[in-house]
């Protein structure tokens, strides 16, 4: 450690840490407008400038290494005097509107200059920039207010990897440009308004929140941002505006802060900009009531038959047509009636329901409570069967449980980072900075993929394998390090069981075949193998002292959709646990084996058991005791409770055709876009006798509901969510629901008692004042939940397994020793796609997000900004391919697959390789999963193969012709 | 086979540029026809330096120096001198009141010390022969096989020599420094982004002697353990890029570049990276950004880049004409170095000597000349007979030297005692007739439109001076204006974050230093 004096206070500082690091270490304000923590030093506006004992002159301390015995001046006459002209200089180039700019109250040059008693220029007012430019919806650029200091220019490249912008021309007449002052949309700018956070100034501003209040005027409502699975803490800023119905609050805008434990200040565009789906003029205001039910029920006196057209093809307004609006009694004892009624009539395997991964903890476990207790049913899931239904069944397996072996903050210090069948840095963004933070330190980055996703662009090798091949890959690169003896043998020994049969089974694997099938090269197989093995650094060396004493390196395995949604899901699962556990490369900081969960809160959905073979907890319903224990907890006899596994969300569908299923409630999902072979779903959804939906929007799947419930946004409701790394953090309630709408939690519980009432299980509990009291019961029956409340929640957070109130939680799993005790290898074979292209559907299909939307669409694209960017589907098809088929970008190609067509606009580029294409499954008008196969399950996960299948493109164009 | 008689055809871009290689074609084609071809070696050189008479033809052994030659004078030299052995004495250059001067004579010459320059005019720069036959090589052939990278430091060590770019730190410790560093990757960079107006130095070494910093560059790599080197040049010396390209390849072909160098087992080479026309990309920082492809902005020092450079590696940036000494100094050793120049700086500096001069040129003059020495004998006093006003030096980034400090000797530490600085070498003589107030206006608008923009005090300092200068220039300008032109300056001289931004404000403080009396008439006083 380095020790230092600033301004007298003694002062301890790592090696390498700047004297300004050490400054505010000591709690000293050195004024500064370029630095900022998160970037790279700059320098250039001399602000930070410092006295050294026994050097002479003034030193810029951000730039200067903290070394020891310094004895650093922070504040003396001469420094004054250098700030107080360097302010002079800049507020000659600056205006000083203060009284009326957006940016008073937290703008750094007014900050200082108030410090510094500057109110003017001795230098003479000599504005250089003029431009104003407004040309996107997110935010403006003004370039009066800009000073220059280059953290959006080092934000842009630094932490989120785009590059869209740089400084151009020179001196004076410097300004911060695109690439050719060409429009930001058509630059490399990813809309993530990191620059916003971090400029000083007035130069760029949220358009969103210009003319709604001054910065002290403005509230502030930490909370968690409601998309992806990283779970970005983000701070609301709100207003009070004062309508006909009274005061509520409005978010003016969306800020990261800097004590957020998993995203720093930093957001992705849907975190920063797509927050205002939660206030779009067609949210569900009033339960609805479907006419054809409404008049049986005489609610209406006009007949009303279920229109044919698919809500694919409808526009919500007339969508709204087929609906009457009751109050929330009508509409809670139409559903427990209904439900209650199949499950007298039928039995209660005869209900289904799915829950939501975009719900809160506490909405869902309540869900699985009314299903499980009230109806008695284990027939609960959600679309995590969709996603990482493999990853929760094959790491249980090899680890003992199913999720990310460690925290997203330790990314950073990896030395090896292994990323397979995730598009990070569009589907988990701000995993994809920390990832490029790592390598820019210069960890090394291996990436297996058949596409060249963006976070290939910093990648060390690219694996480039064919769609489906990637097993080879990994099981060649197991090969190499068990020939080349890379194996970590001590943590093979001592740490896990069924090596020797899985070793064997590597005979079979050859380094020639794997490249055979994967069209990637023997040495880049070979290489991947060495670095992933050794965890080795561009440069060589590990960094850390002590990992370079253990003489291997740190490697973690990123991983999502594209390893987990295949017919072979749980097997390449096991695959990715094997090669960790080879090479040791688990149970310690910054390696494991982690899953990127893509939704909000799928983790805690899957936690709190909205999965059909278990209670909270991933405690197995078919084992008595446990039954019995949760019986006893839920106090209801333990034979109401059902002991068979429930079905999953595509047997579900299957199931209603059938006639086994009478009854369905969903919360929050929309399987008509989100599931696999969307004509069939729509034919299971019409066909069931009674289908409520509780959502924030008349989605697709509400519009063929008969009873349908308007819920909340996660803005409008206390709730915990549980992201990717297991952190349970505490959703605030930020602004008031719209109209009649209840948190999900509230409306399900009293769904549940009426139905448990009415089925005499009249035992059951439902009564909670708040979430928080949900909580108190969930730590009750999930023991990894144990310690968790939202005291704890709030802030930080907490990691499960937290089994007490005095755990800390734990960020890493499996240190010292596996959950289920020894690591178990599994012997895998590889095994190709269920569906290969052939003669008369040549292409492969793959499916997955894009950066700007958000699984199907019923909230990003409700967002002005997000829907701004992107308002279309497409497909990405090869320039080669393009070529053959005589399209060119944006103009509209037709897929269809044995299950269905779609038609939409071709983005020709290099992404995918010939004979692949790609549709991001957002998009309704362009829905992918009319193509995608409900066939060919995982048979242990039962996760439908949405990453491959065989498609024929054509060009509408050359047919008609 | 041996010529009887040579003939140099100056090749530097300025006597290119009045025909020069129209001269050189037509003097090959008249050896031809004449049938002399197996006694005449017609060569085209690099930069002879007396810019002033060119174009430029020297015939030896007899040292004849033809002046201001045109494409038509060619057929004189080849059929009267080249055939006959009569001088062309219409040609001949003449020291003023005399008679036909050779060059060992010419005064431009005599007190001229030509270590850099010494292929400069002798050898045809695109024949890695004629390099090697003047000793080319034989410092890389020691350093390879007769020394270690520390016996290499210390023979550096021992010359004194300092770095020529204009900061003038000692080469055998930046060596050093990079030497000690650790890492698996290290890199040499030639910093040939000469951008002062009015300098040439590096251009000449390029066009005229490209296998010089080849060389050194090699035995740099092998001192400090680096593979690869770049030279950055800026765009605007396509004959020089074009020279060095052509360099460069005939190295590799003779295993002087390239894999295993001479058998020796170390590689090492060289790539060319073109400046697009940043005069700030001449500090060191901000060249080794653009050559990573990114702007060129300085970075803050320390770290320096011996220690942490291109792509964060350990990196030795050495400019050309440091680079052009190292081989010499292998080869006569250290010591012999050390005896040529002053206590403090050791060694010559070339110098571009253009203004208000008889002789304007290149110029290679040992370290400690005196001033009046440069203008008054090498250059031959001012022309029109007018009086000596100031000269500058260090270029935009110097300061202006008066009459009273002409007979100073000249190194790295009197200039900067001067107000002035050594820089790379630019030096613009001033007469009676010029206003140090336009003067100092025009190098500040240079640096103004040359700032980077990054650091506050140079990208708004500069514009106020500049501005501040431009009322002075009319009229109008108040003691008030001055005090602040000095605040301001003081202010960039202190706190800028470059040497551009720390030196820009120069011209103008050491204007108002040495004439106050332009600034500031009677009333304004």
């Amino acid at each position: 450690m380095i020790n230092l004096r600033i301004d007298g206070i003694p002062v301890e500082v790592a090696p390498g840490a700047t004297v300004l690091d050490a400054a505010l270490a000591a709690g000293v304000d050195v004024p500064r407008l370029c630095a900022h923590e998160d970037l790279s030093p700059s320098g250039g506006c001399r602000m930070c400038m410092v006295e050294v004992d026994g050097t002479s002159g003034l030193q810029p301390s951000c730039t200067l290494e903290a070394r020891d015995g310094m004895d650093v001046a922070t504040e003396t006459d001469p420094i004054v005097a250098h700030r107080k002209i360097t302010l002079d200089g800049f507020v000659s180039d600056h205006p000083l509107d203060c009284v009326t700019c957006e940016k008073a109250g937290a703008c750094e040059l007014q900050k200082y200059c108030y410090r510094y008693d500057i109110s003017g220029t001795t230098m003479g007012f000599d504005l250089q920039r003029t431009m104003v430019q407004d040309d996107n919806p997110a935010f403006l650029r003004d370039h009066k207010y800009c000073i220059l200091c280059g953290r959006c220019v080092r934000v842009c490249e630094e932490i989120v990897g785009a590059k869209a912008i740089q400084f151009a021309d020179r001196g004076s007449s410097t300004y911060v440009a695109t690439t050719f002052d060409r429009p930001l949309e058509e630059s490399t700018c990813v809309f993530c308004g990191s620059c916003v956070e971090v400029c000083p100034t007035a130069a760029l501003l949220p358009k969103s929140s210009i003319g709604k209040g001054r910065e002290w005027e403005l509230g502030r409502q930490r909370s968690v941002c409601s998309y992806c699975g990283v779970g970005c803490r983000l701070e609301y800023r709100t207003r009070t505006v004062t309508g006909l119905n009274g005061p509520r609050t409005e978010i003016v805008r969306a800020e990261g802060f800097p004590e957020a434990p998993v995203n720093g200040s930093f957001l992705c565009s849907k975190g920063r900009y797509g927050w205002d789906y939660a206030a779009h003029p067609n949210r569900l205001t009033k339960p609805l009531i479907r006419k054809d039910l409404a008049y049986e029920m005489g609610l209406t006196d006009e007949p009303w038959d279920v229109p044919d057209q698919s809500p694919l093809k409808a526009k919500p307004a007339v969508a709204r047509e087929g609906f009457v609006e009751t109050d929330w009694e009508t509409a809670l004892s139409v559903v427990a009636d209904r439900l209650a009624r199949a499950a007298e009539t039928y039995g209660p395997g005869a209900v289904a329901g799915l829950a939501s991964a975009r719900c809160s903890n506490e909405d869902n476990y309540v869900f699985q409570k009314m299903m499980r207790g009230a109806v008695g049913t284990n027939n609960v899931d959600h679309c995590a069967r969709l996603c990482h239904a493999s990853t929760v069944a094959g790491l249980a397996r090899a680890f003992g449980s199913g999720a990310m072996t460690n925290s997203i903050r330790e990314i950073r210090h990896a030395d090896c980072i292994f990323i397979t069948g995730s598009n990070t840095s569009e589907a988990h963004p701000v995993i994809g900075y920390e990832v490029m933070r790592a390598v820019r330190d210069g960890a090394s980055l291996i990436v297996v993929d058949p596409r060249r996703i963006p976070i290939t662009e910093h990648a060390t090798l690219h694996l480039q394998a064919k769609s489906g091949t990637d097993i080879w890959i990994f099981m060649a690169m197991m090969r190499v390090i068990r020939d080349e003896n890379l194996a970590d043998e001590e943590f093979i020994t001592q740490r896990t069981e069924g090596f020797p049969a899985f070793a064997a089974g590597l005979d079979d694997i050859t380094v020639e075949e794997a490249a055979r099938q994967s069209g990637v090269s023997e040495d880049k197989i070979r290489t991947a193998a060495r670095i992933y093995a050794g965890g080795i650094r561009q440069e060589g060396e590990s960094r850390y002292p002590e990992v370079r004493e253990a003489g291997r390196g740190r490697s973690t395995i990123l991983y999502a959709m594209g390893i987990t949604q295949r017919s072979n899901g749980t097997e390449l699962v096991l695959t990715l646990a094997n090669l960790s556990m080879l090479c040791g490369q688990i149970g310690k900081p910054s390696t494991g084996v982690n899953p990127l969960r893509g939704q909000g809160n799928v983790q805690g959905a899957c936690d709190l058991g909205a999965l059909p073979n278990v209670y909270p907890g991933y405690q197995k319903v078919d084992d008595p005791a446990i039954r019995s224990r949760i019986a006893d907890l839920w106090s209801v006899p333990a034979d109401d409770l059902d002991e068979r596994p429930g079905l999953t969300v595509v047997e579900m569908m299957h199931s209603v055709l059938d006639d086994t299923v009478k009854a369905m409630i969903f919360m929050g999902e929309n399987p008509m876009i989100s599931d696999p072979n969307g004509a069939h779903v729509e034919e299971a959804l019409r066909h069931v006798g009674f289908l409520a939906v509780a959502d924030i929007f008349l989605t697709e799947t509400a519009q063929l509901a008969h009873v349908v419930l308007p819920a909340t946004s996660a803005m409008e409701k206390v709730g915990t969510f549980t992201n990717t790394e297991r952190r349970v953090q505490l959703g605030s309630s930020v602004i008031e629901p719209p109209g009649e709408a209840r948190p999900d939690w509230q409306f399900i519980g009293e769904i549940g008692r009426r139905v448990a009432e009415r089925l005499g299980r009249t035992s059951l509990r439902w009564e909670w004042d708040d979430a928080a009291a949900v909580m108190e019961e969930i730590a009750a029956v999930a023991p990894i939940y144990g310690g968790v409340r939202h005291s704890r929640a709030a802030g930080d957070g907490v990691n499960w397994p937290c089994p007490d109130l005095d755990h800390p939680g734990t960020p890493i799993l499996h240190v010292g020793e596996f959950k289920r005790g020894k690591g178990a290898f599994h012997a895998v074979t590889p095994k190709a796609p269920a569906e290969l292209p052939d003669e008369e559907y040549p292409f492969v299909l793959s499916t997955g997000r894009m950066l700007y939307h958000y699984h199907t669409g019923t909230m990003s694209r409700r967002s002005e900004v997000l829907d701004w960017k992107q308002k279309r589907g497409y497909v990405e098809v090869n320039t080669a391919d393009a070529e053959k088929l005589g399209v060119t970008d944006g103009e509209p190609l037709v897929i269809e697959s044995r299950r269905g067509k779609i038609r939409t606009a071709a983005r020709v580029g290099t992404v995918v390789p010939p004979g692949m294409v790609f549709v991001p499954f957002h998009f309704r008008e362009a829905a992918a999963n009319l193509l995608t196969q409900d066939e060919n399950l995982d048979p242990t996960a039962k996760i439908p193969e949405l990453k491959m299948c065989a498609v024929r493109v054509t060009n509408p164009a050359v047919q008609s012709a | 086979m041996a010529f009887t008689s040579y003939c140099l055809v100056c090749g530097g871009i300025g006597c290119e540029a009045s025909s020069a290689d129209t001269i050189y074609q037509r003097i090959c084609d008249g050896v031809d026809a004449a049938g002399i071809l197996d006694d005449v070696q017609v060569v085209k050189t690099g930069c002879f330096g007396f810019c002033e008479q060119g174009p430029i033809v020297k015939v030896l052994p007899d040292e004849s120096f033809y002046v201001q030659v045109s494409p038509d004078d060619a057929e004189s030299i080849v059929t009267e001198h080249l055939v006959k052995g009569r001088a062309v004495d219409r040609l001949q250059y003449r020291e003023k009141g005399s008679e036909a001067t050779p060059s060992k004579a010419i005064s431009f010459y005599q007190k001229q010390v030509r270590i850099v320059l010494r292929n400069c005019g002798f050898i045809d720069p695109e024949d890695i022969e004629e390099y090697i036959a003047r000793s080319g090589y034989v410092g890389l052939e020691k350093a390879l096989f007769a020394m270690t990278p520390d016996d290499i430091i210390s023979e550096l060590k021992a010359s004194g020599l300092r770095g020529r770019g204009g900061g003038g730190f000692s080469t055998a410790k930046k060596w050093l420094f990079s030497k000690q560093a650790s890492a698996h990757q290290k890199y040499i960079v030639c910093n040939a982004d000469e951008g002062d107006p009015g300098a040439y130095m590096d251009r000449s070494v390029l066009e005229g002697d490209p296998y010089s910093i080849l060389e050194a560059m090699v035995i740099a790599g092998y001192t400090v353990g680096a593979d690869k080197g770049f030279v950055y040049v800026r765009a605007e010396y396509p004959l020089a890029i074009r020279r060095l390209q052509h360099a460069i390849g005939q190295a590799v072909d003779r295993g002087l570049l390239g894999e295993n160098i001479l058998g020796s087992g170390f590689s090492f080479s060289v790539e060319i990276r073109l400046g697009a026309g940043a005069f700030v990309c001449g500090e060191e920082t901000a060249l080794l950004m653009s050559v990573e492809g990114k702007r060129g902005m300085p970075v803050q020092r320390p770290p320096y880049p011996a220690v942490k450079g291109l792509w964060g590696k350990p990196t030795v940036i050495n400019n050309v004409e440091t680079l052009a000494n190292i081989p010499v100094i292998l080869t006569k050793g250290g010591k012999w170095f050390s005896k040529i120049g002053s206590e403090t700086s050791r060694g010559t500096k070339v110098f571009a000597l253009t203004g208000k001069i008889n002789n304007s040129g290149l110029i290679e003059v040992p370290m400690g000349i005196t001033l009046r020495d440069i203008i008054f004998n090498i250059g031959g006093g001012i022309p029109n007979g007018k009086a000596f006003k100031a000269v500058q030096t260090g270029g935009p980034s110097g300061g202006m030297i008066t009459a009273e400090h002409l007979d100073t000797p000249i190194d790295y530490e009197t200039l900067t005692e001067l107000g002035s600085m050594m820089g790379s070498g630019g030096m613009i003589v001033m007469d009676e007739d010029d206003s140090m107030v336009d003067v100092a206006k025009f190098y500040l608008g240079f640096t103004v439109d040359e700032s980077c923009g990054k650091c506050v005090p140079c990208r708004i300092g500069g514009r106020k001076i500049w501005k501040l200068l431009d009322t002075f220039a009319a009229g109008n300008g108040t003691l008030e204006d001055l005090e602040q032109i000095e605040r301001i300056g003081a202010w960039m001289k202190t706190s800028s974050l470059c040497g551009l931004g720390k030196t820009a404000p120069n011209p103008a403080l050491s204007s108002i230093q040495h004439f106050r009396s332009e600034y500031l008439t009677e009333e304004t006083v």
